[in-house]
């Protein structure tokens, strides 16, 4: 236990001194100064005159002017923070001879992966924690509203959920640094995968998704039931995907299901429904998601037990 | 400890130790044995399986054949046992660049479970010992190849070992640091009654202070006594003068 503290302690102390955590940092800082400040705009801009909205602190989170809001910032650009923080944990040591140096010590070897990991998810920790925090005292400044007792536990789901999100991409990245020996390969092939599940991925899908719809011909509902059904599977196969659909419902409580729903059903249903729409309690947003956030875990719990098997068998060469 | 020293003063134990890689022999069959107090010079051309044998008595590398034992135990079975035990000083060595040496072995303290009552003691006591403590404050970065070496010994000193492995600690430093890291090699022994196994490519050095050689060229075990065993094999003895370099040269010529 002492030697784990030490190893988190030395790793804390690594990545807080760094040049490369200042830059993420002041990057995200500013990224979140804008996003607040055009989201305060427009919020106080299209609330002039309305009655408020039941949860007008957390459209701080979910609104901008351009369509690009905090939610979808870090659904885009958290795995970039957990790649930069892991892609050479491992190999760095190695190429600088100091892994050696720490397996001849009295710990074991997973207790150095361990050490790395939980040093790497205390530094995301601060860096979400921080930017909510900002977010949340500036929206309290610039749109006048204090966030009510839901709406707090909300944000911490959120800030949690963003946590794990960005964790499994440090625990991708310290995999990749495992098994690659260049520093340069690990971060490329971290990269890669980012840019698959972001980019590409969501190509591919649509890509699909078109080319069913043209089966069906006219059949259009048909069609569509099937698209969903495949949309459902593959959300589960991304990340991004798992945590931007899980956050949306937890930060907007008047989103009742992760799908398109409304397309679904006929009219009439739409119209009786509008008028039951109103917030979802957060017991029920928490359950609709949960499912999503433990798929989000294990794929993390995946990848870190990858990364011990890789570790365990490799061997310490002499060249 | 309640490990004590088994079969009378032998602390290291090789047999038969083998090691292939992706069939390549690197190590082949290789056994010897080192006591208490003892300097083992372990002597081979580059590449010839002197690293391996050190990663694999420390447990680090998994011997495809034989065993090693340290202190009587399998260092797959009791690998923290071991490591606490033993003091490695590896080719090449890394250091966290950015800690100053006190800093360094902190660390080292802290992973080996050092009582936090006696750490900072020790800590100075061993950057005394290798003439440091006056450049603890130093980052590392700074330190010259000589200092950072002996910061490696300081290290082995901090952890107060039975065994030390040494792997070659003199490796591009000038005459005046050899000299130094020589004379701490010797105090390894002589004061800390450790058993020191030493690669190095320094004959006249290791001449002077190691007890007992083994010679390895290309994975095997192709010499094994005190001087005057491995110079009987290949010398006529009674020829009264020779250094270990002759020796050492015959052996690798013929072998």
């Amino acid at each position: 236990m002492r030697s784990f503290k030490a190893l988190v302690k030395k790793e804390l102390a690594d990545h807080l001194s760094s040049y490369r955590f200042l830059i993420i940092f002041l990057l995200i800082l500013m990224i979140s100064l804008i996003l607040v400040y055009m989201a305060a705009g427009t919020m106080t801009e299209s609330l002039k005159g309305e009655k408020l909205p039941r949860f007008v602190f957390l459209m701080l989170f979910t609104t901008s002017k351009i369509n690009f809001s905090l939610v979808q910032f870090v659904a885009f650009f958290g795995p970039l923070i957990g790649i930069i923080l892991g892609f050479d944990s491992i190999n760095r040591e190695r190429n600088e001879g100091t892994l050696s140096k720490l397996l001849a010590q009295p710990i074991y070897r997973d207790t150095v992966i361990n050490g790395k990991f939980t040093a790497g998810v205390i530094v995301v920790a601060l860096m979400m924690v921080s930017i909510i925090m900002t977010i949340t005292g500036l929206g309290l400044f610039i749109v006048g509203v204090k966030p009510g007792l839901e709406e707090f536990w909300r944000i911490f789901i959120y800030t949690i959920i963003s946590i794990v999100y960005i964790s499994l991409w440090l625990g991708v990245a310290i995999l990749f640094s495992i098994i690659f020996r260049s520093v340069a390969t690990s971060s490329l092939a971290a990269f890669a995968v980012w840019i698959f599940f972001s980019f590409f991925f969501s190509f591919g899908v649509n890509a699909m998704i078109s080319s069913i719809i043209k089966q069906y011909g006219p059949n259009f509902k048909e069609a569509f039931i099937h698209v969903s059904r495949i949309e459902k599977a593959i959300s589960f196969t991304s990340p991004m995907l798992l945590y931007s659909d899980s956050t949306a419902t937890i930060i907007d409580p008047m989103r009742r299901t992760l799908s398109s729903f409304n397309l679904q059903v006929g009219l009439m249903e739409q119209m009786s429904m509008k008028r039951f729409a109103g917030p979802l309690p957060l017991a029920q947003s928490f359950l609709i998601v949960a499912p999503y956030i433990i798929y989000l875990l294990v794929i993390t719990i995946i990848v870190f037990i990858a990364s011990y098997l890789v570790f365990m068998k490799q061997e310490i060469r002499s060249v | 400890m309640s490990n004590g020293v088994v079969n009378g003063d032998i602390v290291v134990e090789a047999n038969n130790l083998t090691k292939v890689y992706e069939g390549h022999t690197a190590v082949d069959h290789i056994s010897f044995t080192v006591k208490r107090g003892e300097i083992f010079g372990f002597l081979g051309p580059n590449g010839a399986g002197k690293t391996t044998t050190f990663l694999m008595l420390l447990g680090l590398s998994e011997p495809t054949e034989g065993y090693a034992r340290i202190l009587g135990m399998d260092p797959f079975k009791e690998p923290l046992k071991i490591k606490r035990m033993t003091g490695y000083l590896q080719e090449n060595m890394g250091f966290y660049r950015d800690l100053n040496a006190i800093q360094m072995l902190d660390f080292i303290a802290e992973l080996n479970g050092i009582p936090e009552d006696e750490k900072m003691e020790r800590i100075e006591r061993s950057l005394e010992a290798v003439g440091l403590l006056n450049q603890a404050k130093k980052k590392i970065e700074a330190y010259s190849r000589g200092m950072r070496q002996r910061l490696g010994i300081a290290e082995i000193l901090l952890k107060e070992p039975k065994v030390a492995l040494l792997d070659e600690p003199t490796l591009g430093l000038d005459p005046d640091a050899t000299n130094r890291m020589t004379d701490l090699i010797l105090g390894l022994s002589e004061e800390k009654g450790m058993a020191v196994i030493l690669s190095t490519h320094l004959l006249h050095h290791a001449q002077k202070i190691c007890d007992r050689f083994g010679i390895i060229i290309g994975g095997k075990l192709v010499a094994l006594g005190t001087m005057d065993e491995i110079a009987e094999k290949k010398l006529n003895i009674g020829e009264k003068m020779y250094t270990l370099e002759e020796v050492y040269m015959k052996y690798f010529e013929e072998g």
